[in-house]
């Protein structure tokens, strides 16, 4: 008898355990680790244990880690509303005007299938486009619109935007999709009848209906960009610094504990914003 | 399904989403046309010329960097490792969530927090933590804890979605007939969930496939696909770079297929089944 009354009120902690251990692991502990790192000292050949301040110091007073957390923070709200503008009216088309569910499903994937391939191929996949001897420059000298190359258009932070909207916009796509879906279409209907114009429907019911959507993929473009260094550097040709690029950096010249205070302050810049996001929608209700 | 006109919002709506489709395969069209570049054709248009030639040197030749069968077969392990660890995983803890048990508040913001940490955290400090205790970071040991992080946390919030829509009514009548709770699983539960698995196993092993920024400080000495593209993008300068695009381009839907024929296999198969 014990056992079957037990064994219901064990199992879930049973079942809770591999991701528990997981996550303790790879995410909490090495968290812990980059925190305490960040107190190291180094020299060039290596790292030892120390608790310095020097690492916070020397990065907080840095005007170059000002003006890179200043570009990164320009490319996270360039981007950010971009696909918020582009995801918002492609989830809307799908999730009210397309009447089928199978045509839903198919244009859905659509959109999705891009996305499930490398990242880095798709970048490279920019630069014969917008090279300066790239197609679009090609085209339009042809068509006698510009009468030489137009540079701005790859190794620049254009470019970085560009391809960052490339990536991320599906984040955007996703999250509204499903909010979109789920609102009764009834209150449409209601609102419709009580005279309501399309423009007040949009406002008045279906964007506040779609906010914790909007919500959940904020944070994901917010922290993508705000952590990215392979679009930075790949598409601004190095000419562009980002928060993320910097740590890199950091590493690759094996200044962990530099880079360990730098990522310290990116993770708290990163959950302040994410923060900030869920006071005013609360995600968790909405799964 | 409403049928009033189609207004102007339509049209302009429509022209807004081909160009979003434009935007998304147009620049992959380029290189998946530039990689069948003839012999002495360039990095850019035009066409010198049709050819396989810089198929033949990415799987046939030698390259200057690294080994980019390795690589593969190094990458496809890890995918089917993460991949499988995702299903079983999540699965699990999608089934602890359906019930309150002391510390799910905590460990459901852990896996958003795992979700929301940028990438080269993640591969920072698991990078640093081998570092500190000793341990040599590897693709199976370090590489695969990072992918974790990150499939982790989109299988649950799947697990999360199908457990909502779940139909407990089944379980009662499972119980009801005198099933054990795992034959309650295994008979009724599992059958309906497995093409939302299946889903999972797919997203899990093309986010693993595919990552760069987890992979980069935690693979050890022996690269991984993503970061021998890495490698070969600030070295190569010839079309074999969009040759190896096109390859892994259609392997990876090649995958995407194969996931969704099962599951739409398997869907076939129960309504026969429930038909009959």
């Amino acid at each position: 008898m014990t056992r079957s009354h037990l064994a219901p009120r064990l199992a879930p902690y049973l079942q809770a355990t591999p991701l528990t251990l997981i996550l303790a692991a790879f995410l909490v502990l090495p968290i812990a680790t980059i925190v305490m790192v960040s107190f190291w000292d180094y020299d060039s050949i290596q790292i030892f244990p120390a608790f310095v301040f020097t690492n916070y110091e020397e990065t907080i007073s840095s005007p170059v880690t000002w003006s890179t957390y200043i570009n990164t923070l320009k490319y996270t709200a360039i981007v950010w509303a971009v696909t918020l503008f582009v995801g918002f009216w492609v989830a809307y088309y799908l999730a009210f005007h397309i009447r089928s569910a199978t045509a839903q499903m198919v244009l859905f994937l659509v959109c999705t299938i891009p996305f499930l391939t490398s990242n880095i191929i798709r970048m490279i996949s920019w630069i014969p486009f917008l090279g300066r001897n790239g197609l679009l420059n090609q085209t339009m000298m042809n068509l006698g619109i510009i009468d030489k190359p137009l540079e701005f258009l790859l190794f620049s932070d254009f470019a970085v935007v560009l391809a960052m909207v490339h990536l991320y916009t599906l984040f955007m796509v996703t999250p509204i999709f499903n909010t979109l879906m789920r609102i009764d279409r009834a209150l449409i209907e209601a609102a419709r009848d009580a005279g309501a114009s399309g423009w007040q429907i949009l406002t008045n019911v279906i964007i506040p209906l779609a906010k914790p959507g909007i919500a959940i993929g904020s944070i994901f473009v917010v922290t993508l960009v705000m952590g990215d260094f392979i679009t930075v550097r790949f598409m601004s040709g190095g000419q562009s610094a980002s928060v993320g690029l910097m740590m890199a950096n950091q590493i690759a010249l094996l200044q962990y504990p530099a880079a360990a205070a730098n990522a310290v302050i990116l993770l708290i810049l990163v959950l302040l914003m994410v923060g900030a996001i869920l006071r005013i929608v609360n995600i968790r209700k909405e799964l | 399904m409403n049928s009033e006109r189609r207004g102007p919002g339509f049209y302009v709506l429509t022209a807004f989403f081909v160009l979003f489709v434009l935007f998304l395969y147009g620049p992959m069209t380029t290189i998946f046309i530039l990689s069948f570049q003839g012999p002495n054709g360039g990095l850019t248009f035009p066409m010198n010329g049709v050819s396989l030639r810089w198929f033949e040197n990415l799987l046939f030749e030698q390259q200057a960097v690294g080994d980019f069968g390795g690589a593969f077969s190094r990458s496809l392990m890890l995918g089917i490792m993460t991949m499988l660890t995702t299903v079983v995983v999540s699965l699990l803890a999608g089934l602890a969530f359906r019930r309150r048990f002391l510390g799910s508040g905590p460990l459901f913001y852990l896996t958003i927090a795992s979700l929301i940490v940028p990438s080269i955290l993640i591969s920072l400090g698991i990078g640093l933590a081998f570092n500190v205790f000793g341990l040599d970071p590897a693709w199976y040991s370090s590489a695969f804890g990072a992918h974790l992080t990150w499939t982790l946390p989109f299988g649950l919030l799947i697990m999360f979605a199908v457990f909502n829509r779940f139909n407990p009514a089944y379980e009662e009548a499972a119980r009801d007939l005198g099933a054990t709770p795992w034959q309650t699983f295994v008979h009724v539960v599992l059958p309906i969930i497995l093409p939302s698995l299946i889903g999972v196993g797919l997203f899990g092993f093309t986010l693993s496939y595919d990552e760069f920024a987890r992979t980069l400080m935690t693979s050890g000495s022996f690269n991984t696909l993503p970061l021998e593209i890495y490698g070969m993008t600030t070295n190569v300068t010839t079309p074999v770079l969009y040759a190896l695009g096109t390859v892994t381009t259609v392997f990876s839907m090649a995958i995407i297929v194969v996931a969704l024929l099962s599951i739409a296999v398997l869907r076939k198969r129960r309504a026969r089944r429930i038909a009959g």
